[in-house]
């Protein structure tokens, strides 16, 4: 089963749900997906036990055979090649390796070569088998290295996917193929704001949803309202609590000296399972 | 020689369109016989690579100098590799702008003057 953990706003607690729910459940996977800022390993003290780059197909141009005709750039979707008179230029941060300049090059003047844009690294820690995707700082493709660390996601066991912020390709990406995701939220305007649209998101990728409220207030009717008038489902608040956020302050999962919490997200993980049970 | 300034407008008395990839119009001036030939940009609400695009249309035309107010990166390589001088920072009318540059008051840029993404609105 996949669960991922996504937001819409960034630093509403995705990576603090996601670990605690790890740890909570210990024999499970947990996926960074966040590879642009991947922080669950600051929680999580895994042994990084491999690293692996992470490489995209990117064209290179054979000058033996090139004569400068032009079609790589006019198929290239992306504007990722252009031809001058007796020059070819390619903008990697462009392209999407999708291998059409490759494919449709009259002169066969065209071959894929492996460019390194970041690396996935795997580890462990009780029980829980961690990987995550790390993307070169200045690199601007963030789905390819998703995918590829979710390629590593084990058939018949848990998987949780700590997602990107926002709504758009990365969050996309990790979440695609989700059994569950988790939408971990803030009572504030701009979180609540955000967890819309991140709700419109996932229904559109028909996964099945919950909420997960942190930084709560007891007297928070606002959003209250919001989530019964809505039908939302509720799965869990954490409240706005100051051990916490001590706690997370020092990179340490709350779940550890605050055991209480464990039953909880062993609740939450109870209630997922069976929803994705009834789910078609 | 061929001079192409980036341009709100068709005619000379337009006003020097600051963006070079998503610019509404090129004017290419040819300095020889004055000959002005607008011509509207196909890559203004482009998302990505309009100025790689845009770089290979001045190439094509045979544009030796480009007058605009900004340049980003992979425009301004572009631009360097077909072996065209740009300058950058130019404003006000194009008439002006093409005076300034026959009087020698322009210098060429020797780097990007913005970032990528700059021009779009």
């Amino acid at each position: 089963m996949i669960i991922s953990v996504a937001s819409g706003k960034g630093g509403t607690g995705k990576t603090t749900v996601a670990v605690n729910l790890a740890l909570a459940l210990g024999d499970c996977q947990l996926l960074d997906c966040d590879v642009e800022e991947p922080n669950a390993q600051v929680f999580l003290k895994a042994d990084i036990r491999a690293r692996e780059p992470a490489t995209v197909r990117v064209p290179e141009i054979d000058y033996q055979k090139c004569d400068f005709c032009g079609k790589c750039r006019d198929v290239c979707a992306y504007h990722a090649l252009a031809v001058l008179p007796g020059k070819v230029l390619f903008f990697p941060q462009m392209c999407h390796s999708c291998g059409a300049c490759e494919m449709l090059c009259p002169r066969k003047a065209i071959r894929e070569t492996d460019r390194t844009i970041g690396e996935i690294e795997t580890g462990d820690r009780e029980g829980i088998r961690f990987v995550q995707g790390k993307l070169n700082v200045g690199e601007t493709m963030a789905p390819p290295l998703i995918r590829q660390v979710k390629s590593r996601i084990e058939p018949n066991s848990v998987a949780i996917l700590d997602a990107p912020p926002g709504t758009s390709c990365p969050m996309v990406t990790a979440v695609r193929g989700s059994d569950f995701c988790i939408l971990v939220t803030e009572p504030t305007p701009f979180g609540m704001n955000d967890l819309h649209l991140a709700i419109d998101t996932v229904k559109k990728l028909g996964i099945p949803y919950g909420v997960v409220v942190n930084r709560a207030e007891a007297d928070d009717l606002k959003t209250r309202d919001y989530f019964k008038s809505n039908r939302i489902p509720l799965l869990l608040k954490i409240p706005l609590d100051r051990k916490i956020a001590e706690l997370y302050s020092i990179g340490t999962p709350f779940i550890g000296p605050m055991p209480e919490y464990r039953e909880k997200f062993r609740a939450l993980f109870k209630t997922i399972s069976e929803t994705v049970k009834v789910s078609p | 020689m061929k001079i192409a300034i980036t341009s709100e407008g068709r005619t000379l008395d337009s006003a020097v369109d600051p963006r070079f990839g998503r610019c509404g119009y090129f004017l290419i001036i040819d300095t020889d016989t004055d000959k002005v030939e607008a011509l509207q940009n196909p890559g203004t609400q482009q998302t990505g690579g309009a100025g790689i695009q845009a770089g290979q249309l001045m190439a094509s035309k045979g544009v030796e100098v480009v007058l605009t107010g900004n340049m980003g990166p992979n425009a301004f390589q572009v631009i360097q590799s077909a072996g065209i001088k740009v300058v950058t920072g130019v404003s006000g009318k194009i008439s002006e702008a093409l005076r300034a540059y026959k009087d020698g008051k322009l210098s060429p840029a020797e780097n990007p003057s913005v970032g990528s993404k700059s021009g779009m609105s």
